[in-house]
């Protein structure tokens, strides 16, 4: 503002001191059009554009910046401060706060609290484990899908809008319904219904398999949750990835026509190469909504996160929660800034690996 | 002559039978590609049957040893069950009014600072608008820890005050409406302002109709956001202020014995059948803003 206001007396103290110096040229060699061409101009300048235009603007455009700057300030801004001062002061707790204690030693123990905790490290196992099976998979059963899209005419928009049905869904209702498709109704007793998925893979000549019911192993639990995130990541990617591929140039595959090149290798050394950047944002996001998973493993096990008896499913931001249910906001903070900095390296790898291999 | 003709001819046939083979191999590709996309559209599809299917079985027809494709006897009453066991009613409402006034409100905000940004000039702008995007980068979790201690302290909990509020702006929505409005031409603005007409004449008259496409992406996906938000309602409200997703994992739980799993499907049915009629209807517009985002709600 004030340096707007400068800037305008500037204009105009130049435009006096300009027109000073022409009405004298004026004076002594009367020469009207230097007047005329000049003068007028420069307080035009000054006038119109720089006080009705600019000066006003930028109140204007404070003020309608207001709400949105001040909502940001409460619900943005002031967490990312917050959250770093809670995570380093030691056993803070906000119930403590409102009641007068003010006085918290700043330190690392929420840190070392919450790594020395091992409900913790199976959060971040499970958070790994889903990462790492479900990102690779979605972003190539996605290509694949999205390439065949590519290579057919008719039905190819129908087929897109179904491959796109899952991202509009809600994860709790749709973990519900994979939930009953895996469960087994009045398990362990005679007259037990094995659910579809057990009665399908039935029909290949594999035993029913107890996948989310009490007594389940880890692996089943994890298998379930891999096929639902695969399920539900498919969509976005394909999107992407189709989006992609209708925008490579043609030539590419034309020069391969040419050369009769093998299907594989068009896919290998044209279409990959191509895609790559599609594919280097893909896995990126993939990763980062990977990290973050928690309400789909609500939909399928519930609030407890875990089935009956079965190994903890809990993720790293599952645990955030749960430490914020009670009332811990210190550790919370200390663990969601952890998962802030794993997330924030997975991306710079993948970015650095991304701008080796990636060809734009 | 005529060797020239013979050698034109023999290469003919040696094309014909290229392209014949050719077109075999195209062909069989083509029906592989179609089989494995139909079976992929199958396995994407299946749940949405299943879960409607089920809705409609009774209960002892759920528990068949070997589960049937159809209901033989199709039970309406399941969604009745569902309404009154979950509460769904006062649920949707909620959520419908916590989502009307939400969009609103948000969609003002929005507006208003995209214009700014897009069309004003002042100090710092470019800075401001760069430190914005910055945010996007950090997990919303972090913001919840210390948001849900604000709305404690304001005496916010238990209200549809902290439904609504706090995730008013959103910056991904002022990139997106600010994209679109710089791509409107800056000679617009400038004759509209020579004409003497008012800043907020100017957006509402040529602005925002210029730009609706794109907010309509906004309000179908904020929609979808209130719609779809679980976590922190259940953190924050009580049942009387709950939103409708909280509704389907608590209400069926804590049932004695086994859960009553079709008039569970039922409940999930309901939740599910309005999305699947916005995707129907307003399909480019969730794709638009999906493409551009890779944000859920």
């Amino acid at each position: 503002m004030a340096n707007a206001k400068e800037k305008v007396k500037g204009w105009f103290i130049e435009g006096f001191v300009k027109t000073f110096i022409v009405a004298w040229i004026w004076q002594t060699f009367c020469v009207k059009w230097v007047w005329q061409t000049f003068c007028v101009k420069w307080f035009w300048k000054a006038f119109c554009v720089n006080i009705l235009y600019k000066k006003f603007d930028s109140y204007k455009a404070w003020l309608y910046l207001s709400p949105a700057i001040i909502l940001l300030l409460i619900f943005t801004v002031w967490p990312i401060f917050n959250t770093l001062r809670m995570a380093f002061w030691e056993r803070y707790n906000m119930l403590q706060e409102i009641g007068g204690t003010l006085k918290f030693k700043l330190g690392f123990k929420n840190f070392v609290d919450v790594i020395n905790y091992p409900r913790f490290i199976q959060c971040l196992k499970n958070t790994l484990l889903l990462c790492v099976l479900t990102v690779p998979l979605s972003t190539i059963l996605a290509l694949v899908i999205a390439v065949c899209l590519n290579s057919i005419k008719p039905l190819s928009r129908f087929l897109q809008t179904i491959f796109f049905l899952p991202y509009v869904t809600n994860s709790i209702a749709i973990g519900m319904v994979f939930e009953a498709m895996f469960n087994i109704v009045g398990y362990k007793t005679p007259e037990a219904s094995v659910g579809i998925i057990n009665t399908v893979i039935g029909f290949f000549g594999i035993e029913p398999i107890n996948w989310i019911n009490q007594g389940s192993a880890y692996w089943a639990n994890i298998t379930v949750l891999v096929i639902y995130i695969v399920w539900n990541a498919l969509p976005f990617k394909i999107l992407i990835l189709l989006g992609g591929l209708q925008s490579v140039n043609k030539q590419y595959y034309e020069a391969a026509k040419v050369d009769s090149t093998p299907r594989l290798r068009v896919f290998t050394r044209i279409t990959v190469p191509l895609l790559s950047p599609m594919i280097a944002y893909v896995v990126i996001t993939g990763f980062i909504g990977g990290f973050k998973e928690y309400s789909s493993i609500v939909g399928i096990f519930g609030e407890d996160m875990q089935a009956v008896g079965g190994e903890s499913l809990n993720t790293m931001v599952g645990y955030i929660y749960d430490s914020l249910a009670r009332n811990q906001q210190g550790r919370a903070s200390a663990a969601a800034l952890i998962l802030f900095g794993i997330i924030f390296i997975v991306t710079m790898i993948n970015l650095g690996v991304s701008k080796k291999k990636t060809h734009y | 002559m005529s060797d020239t003709k013979k050698i034109v001819t023999m290469v003919e046939q040696d094309m014909k039978k290229v392209t014949s083979k050719q077109r075999i191999v195209k062909i069989t590709v083509q029906i592989l590609l179609y089989l494995f996309l139909c079976t992929m559209a199958l396995i994407i599809v299946f749940p949405f049957y299943w879960m409607i299917i089920s809705s409609l079985k009774t209960t002892a027809e759920y528990r068949l040893p070997v589960p049937t494709l159809f209901p033989r006897q199709i039970m309406w009453t399941n969604y009745l069950e569902a309404f009154t066991a979950a509460n769904l009613g006062k649920l949707f409402m909620n959520t419908v009014y916590v989502g009307i006034v939400s969009t609103i409100l948000s969609l003002v905000v929005t507006v208003l600072s995209a214009f700014a940004f897009a069309r004003l000039e002042f100090k710092g702008k470019n800075t401001l608008f760069a430190l914005l995007l910055a945010t996007m980068m950090i997990p919303g979790e972090l913001f919840t820890i210390t948001n849900y201690v604000t709305v404690t302290k304001l005496g916010w909990i238990d209200t549809y005050t902290v439904l609504i509020v706090p995730f008013l702006v959103s910056i991904f929505y002022i990139y997106l409406l600010r994209q679109n409005f710089m791509q409107i031409p800056n000679e617009l603005y400038l004759a509209a302002k020579v004409d003497g007409t008012k800043d907020l004449k100017y957006l509402w008259k040529v602005m925002i109709p210029l730009s609706l496409p794109n907010l309509i992406s906004i309000t179908i996906l904020k929609m979808m956001g209130a719609w779809n938000s679980y976590v922190w309602p259940r953190l924050v409200a009580n049942t009387d202020h709950q939103l409708i997703t909280n509704g389907l994992r608590n209400a069926f739980t804590d049932m004695s014995g086994q859960a009553n799993i079709p008039v569970q499907m039922a409940a999930v049915t309901v939740v599910s059948i309005p999305l699947f009629l916005v995707f129907i209807f307003l399909r480019k517009y969730i794709m638009k803003g999906v493409s551009r985002s890779g944000i859920k709600g």
